[in-house]
């Protein structure tokens, strides 16, 4: 990396300043105020509030609502992370291979990524509709009677399904590039060193792919974690209670719904710890098994 | 060890484009052959296809007794050098040098004496941990090497494999490559545009152009008698002088009147005429004689270039400078003509036509 000097040494402050203001405004202020309010019951009408220290964060944890929406949440990320890479490297890993009209196959797996998460929602709940969901009636072919919205499962599969369909897109553009990115060569070489394709890609391919995949590994926890808002909102917004949601929804739901603004800030204070955690945790550990060439 | 050939290989690409046009060799076991020619002869894509990286569009190559046509490359017994090393940069050295006999079912204790032994060939036992953005240039050539020849396989392919080197290294290790094969006595092909590289590693040279074979011989056949004014033009340097000329009743004429008698049964018009740079000698005295023919010529300038010096001048009805090699310390103005001698035993006769060589 090139080294400049700046003549004046205000300068790299100022042109410093837009980003800096951003990340006070939209994090550290409503951060700040929100590990302030968790130690507050909040009146929901907004005529005062008690401090309480740590209740808030008692009430919160010792809840068996919020264990299992916990645990709904890891489970989610998991099968969400785990298949939307999953896919997409697979789909990258084929499309790599497309001799003949590739652009225009790579286009189709690429346009999902322009639809918008609310949007998507809504095309899940199209696609898994009780009366004409296509997915619905496929599924009653094989005598599954599929009950979104009421079948705590069924649910939690179809959020999963849409948050999948519409992240690989993203995914798909990275594995791609990344695969564009590996010698012709190299692969050659391995072509002469090791007959079969699948051993080869485990061998040669996947390594030279760990960096891309670290990488949207982050990404895509971040997104099933906190991007998944507007699909889950879309598709369980009309439905009953006690449906499948995840850690960040039911900050949404306690606070806006519920009016329980403080123990909605001690449960956002617990997932800014949470990710604070899980950043330092991945870049520590699995950086360190990750090859950059 | 295995002899390797081609039989009217032919590789048309999608779009029509013909890169090889029929090319047959025979390579015996043992033999180091150099794949020679300007860029888009298609002598990579020869060797690429021998590899089994290209397709065959037509004929057939036979390594050994076996047709591979349809083999894989790894079933092919081959082991190849690529221009750009091709090193696994996710393995240390001994895991590059050891994966491919990994693959195969090798032993471990084999694989280990393998490259243990390699290692100590090449001289890298000091690099086995390291991973190949660790090495130098010079170092990842010879773990390059090290992973071809731990195989033993049937036969080495090298595509270019000096390219990437400074002038010192790719000397030392032309060397180094040629002692190696003589060593392991392992039938190899190899792909180069270095014509030098080419004379001094090459039991035979085949000389490509165009997708077809120009000509196929010693280092010392084919610079002693190119059969074309392509490959007089291609193999030595400074190039082969040529020089038209007019045929008329059984005669050669130059455009100063000069003559020698034409090829038995050459009856076109037009012929051309090639001498080499070391086969002129400056002429003090002057006028024809019967064992050398007289030329002159204008100088342009004089190139010294150490241990000899090329003379750069115009001769009339000649559309290139011709160039002449002269001792080191010989001085000549720009502009002062020059009597030139080149023996007769020593020209060249090519057809202006189809520039193939015409006497023997």
């Amino acid at each position: 990396m090139k080294k400049v000097q700046f003549q004046n040494r205000w300068i790299p402050y100022l042109l410093l300043l837009p980003q800096l203001s951003i990340v006070a405004v939209f994090f550290l202020w409503p951060a700040a105020e929100a590990v302030r309010a968790s130690f507050f019951l909040e009146d929901p009408f907004g005529f005062g509030s008690t401090f309480v220290g740590f209740d808030n964060f008692i009430d919160t944890v010792s809840s068996s609502d919020y264990l299992r929406v916990t645990r709904f949440t890891v489970v989610f990320t998991f099968f969400v992370t785990f298949f939307s890479l999953g896919l997409a490297l697979l789909l990258a890993v084929k499309a790599d291979k497309v001799l003949h009209g590739s652009s225009a196959y790579k286009t189709l797996l690429m346009w999902v990524y322009a639809v918008a998460p609310p949007v998507a929602g809504l095309i899940g709940i199209l696609l898994f509709d009780q009366h004409v969901g296509p997915i619905v009636d496929m599924a009653a072919l094989v005598g599954w009677k599929m009950q979104i919205g009421v079948n705590y499962f069924d649910t939690g599969m179809a959020m999963t399904m849409v948050a999948v369909w519409k992240q690989i897109p993203v995914n798909f553009i990275f594995f791609l590039s990344g695969l564009q990115g590996i010698s012709k060569s190299v692969q050659e070489a391995a072509a002469i060193d090791c007959r079969s394709g699948i051993r080869r890609f485990w061998t040669v391919t996947f390594p030279l792919l760990a960096p891309t995949g670290f990488f949207l590994l982050i990404i895509n926890i971040t997104y099933a974690f906190f991007d998944t808002f507007g699909i889950i909102d879309v598709m369980l917004k009309t439905q009953p209670g006690n449906d499948p949601i995840t850690l960040v929804y039911k900050v949404y739901q306690d606070g806006f719904r519920g009016n329980d603004l403080g123990g909605s800030s001690a449960q956002s204070v617990i997932l800014m710890l949470v990710v604070f955690v899980l950043t330092i945790v991945q870049f520590r550990l699995i950086e360190r098994r990750v090859h950059y060439t | 060890m295995a002899i390797i050939t081609l039989d009217k290989v032919r590789k048309v690409y999608a779009g029509g484009v013909e890169a090889v046009k029929g090319v047959s060799i025979d390579i015996a076991d043992g033999e180091f052959i150099v794949l020679v020619g300007p860029s888009g002869c298609g002598k990579s894509t020869l060797l690429r296809m021998v590899a089994g990286l290209e397709e065959i569009s037509d004929g057939e190559i036979r390594i050994g007794e076996r047709v591979v046509n349809r083999v894989e490359p790894a079933d092919r017994d081959i082991a190849m050098v690529f221009q750009n090393y091709a090193l696994y940069p996710h393995m240390s050295v001994y895991d590059n040098l050891a994966y491919g006999l990994r693959n195969r079912g090798t032993a471990k204790s084999e694989i280990d004496a393998r490259v243990k032994e390699a290692a100590r060939i090449l001289e890298i036992g000091d690099f086995l941990d390291r991973k190949p953005r660790q090495l130098s240039g010079g170092q990842r050539q010879r773990v390059a090497m090290g992973r071809a020849i731990v195989r033993k396989p049937a036969a080495f392919l090298f595509d270019e494999p000096l390219s990437n080197l400074d002038a010192k290294l790719r000397v030392q290790m032309r060397i180094e490559i040629k002692r190696l094969q003589e060593a392991l006595g392992t039938t190899s092909v190899y792909v180069t545009h270095d014509q030098l590289e080419a004379m001094t590693l090459a039991h035979r040279l085949v000389v490509l152009n165009h997708g077809r074979i120009e000509q196929i011989g010693t280092p010392l056949e084919v610079y002693e008698k190119p059969a074309s004014t392509f490959v007089a033009g291609f193999i030595g340097s400074p190039a082969m002088n040529i020089i038209p000329v007019k045929s008329k009743e059984g005669r050669l004429h130059l455009e100063s009147g000069e003559g020698l008698d034409a090829p038995d049964g050459f009856g076109a018009e037009k012929a051309l005429l090639g001498v080499r740079p070391e086969d002129l000698k400056v002429d003090f005295e002057g006028g024809s004689s019967d064992d050398a023919l007289s030329l002159s010529m204008k100088v342009i300038a004089v190139e010294p270039v150490g241990a000899e010096s090329y003379v750069h001048g115009r001769m009339s009805g000649v559309a290139d400078d011709v160039v002449v090699r002269v001792p080191a310390k010989a001085e000549y103005a720009a502009g002062v003509s020059l009597s030139l001698k080149a023996p007769r035993d020593r020209l060249h006769i090519f057809d202006a036509a189809n520039g193939q060589r015409l006497n023997g």
